[in-house]
């Protein structure tokens, strides 16, 4: 009985030892964090998302300010995003929205920059003024053929 | 014997061997399911299997534990090592915890970690399950009004499906902190940006996504070693030749039902 009783002691660690990883990977590194979303959204459209996916930072002055929550195409021609803020971000109603690379080779983000009006936009407005993704290779086109004529 | 026949008679063999292995296989497929899955029936069935449970729980689990740490600890110091190399010609060493979090989430925690649990406990299983067997330990719990199936089987399945997801996890954060050993105390990558690459590049889904594969491994895992045994020969050889039929049948099943599970996922 005695060896029973180490067994299931040495079961009981092991068990909580294993919930324990599981609860690391999912709070810490999967960000469940508090179960509902936080935040608050916003909608922008774009001409060209460059590939953004949802998940995708959003930050203000480089410092990340929320995440991307879905890109989806509307009027078969524009990409619409629902951006995910954090709660105590204010952003200004004539703030402009921008997809930009991180490096050269690096993850799309959008950046947002705040505009100079006093009142601010709640959840579910929309960042009228936006750009779109900076295009490299539209870019490089272009200088080749505006170096020909 | 004209020309023809000895053709015809090579393909009629050919082809009936062929088939003959596929319905094997087929075959066996759904006697392991059907066995698995009555013995899982059991489950709410009285008498309760608890004390038996638990002690499949120490044997898989607990037993299980170190070498699972060991293998853990030793994939993600290399995949720091290998993934440090590869990315440093870009002048991307930032990346390196996402790419080791990356892979050993969502591939080689539950690969690795399943081929260590099927070598360390499965084997055990058939073998022990089979060597009852030989014994005619089972008639005797038959005999004794005690369902082996219950009593043999579904502690096992049951153990497996929970000690395998519980055994992964931990692989994985052993791998994640042995890659930020190796990453950031030797070879000197930025230590925040270890971590916060790896939270920012790593969703819930690829979390999800291993976890699954850990609970669907745990389930063949256990109904495959556990029918291995139980429908092992009764001899000597029989058992030896079980052992190394569940060894390697679950092993190519994990590879093959990792495949599937991850092009769902992607």
């Amino acid at each position: 009985m005695k060896a029973y009783r180490r067994i299931e002691m040495s079961v009981g660690v092991f068990v909580l030892l294993g919930i324990m990883a599981i609860g690391w990977l999912a709070l810490k590194v999967g960000q469940v964090g508090g179960l509902g979303e936080s935040g608050y959204t916003l909608v922008a459209s774009f001409n060209d998302a460059g590939g953004m996916r949802s998940g995708g930072d959003i930050m203000m002055a480089g410092v990340t300010i929320g995440r991307i929550d879905s890109v989806t195409l509307t009027n078969n021609e524009q990409a619409t995003m629902v951006l995910r803020i954090n709660e105590g971000v204010k952003i200004t109603e004539d703030s402009f929205a921008s997809v930009r690379t991180k490096g050269i080779i690096g993850d799309r983000y959008v950046r947002i920059t705040q505009g100079s009006e006093d009142t601010f936009l709640t959840s579910g407005q929309e960042i009228e003024e936006t750009e779109s993704a900076i295009n490299i290779e539209d870019l490089i086109s272009k200088y080749i053929f505006s170096g020909k004529d | 014997m004209n020309h023809s026949s000895v053709k015809q008679s090579f393909l009629a063999l050919f082809f009936g061997r062929l088939g003959r292995y596929a319905l094997h296989g087929v075959e066996q497929v759904g006697d392991a399911s059907m066995l698995g899955l009555r013995a899982l029936s059991l489950l709410f069935v009285r008498p309760w299997q608890g004390k038996h449970f638990i002690l499949q729980l120490y044997a898989l689990g607990v037993g299980s534990m170190v070498i699972i740490i060991i293998t853990g600890a030793f994939t993600g110091m290399v995949l720091a090592l290998q993934g440090y190399y590869t990315l440093a010609k870009f002048g991307s060493e930032s990346l390196l915890g996402a790419g080791v979090g990356l892979s050993i989430i969502r591939e080689l925690g539950p690969v690795l970690g399943a081929f260590m649990i099927i070598g360390r406990a499965g084997s055990s299983i058939t073998a022990e399950i089979g060597i009852m067997r030989v014994t005619e330990q089972t008639d005797a719990l038959e005999m004794m009004a005690i369902n082996p199936m219950q009593r043999i089987l579904l502690p096992r399945i049951v153990a497996t499906v929970i000690a395998v997801p519980l055994l992964v996890s931990i692989f994985d954060i052993v791998g994640i902190a042995s890659g930020y050993v190796v990453g950031v105390e030797l070879l000197g990558v930025n230590q925040g940006a270890y971590m916060a690459e790896l939270i920012a590049k790593i969703t819930m889904v690829d979390i999800y996504g291993g976890w699954i594969k850990a609970i669907v491994f745990g389930f063949m895992i256990g109904m495959i070693c556990t029918f291995m045994g139980y429908r092992s020969e009764p001899t000597t050889e029989g058992v030896a030749k079980s052992t190394t039929e569940a060894v390697v049948v679950s092993s190519v099943g994990v590879l093959i039902i990792d495949y599937i599970i991850t092009s769902f996922f992607l």
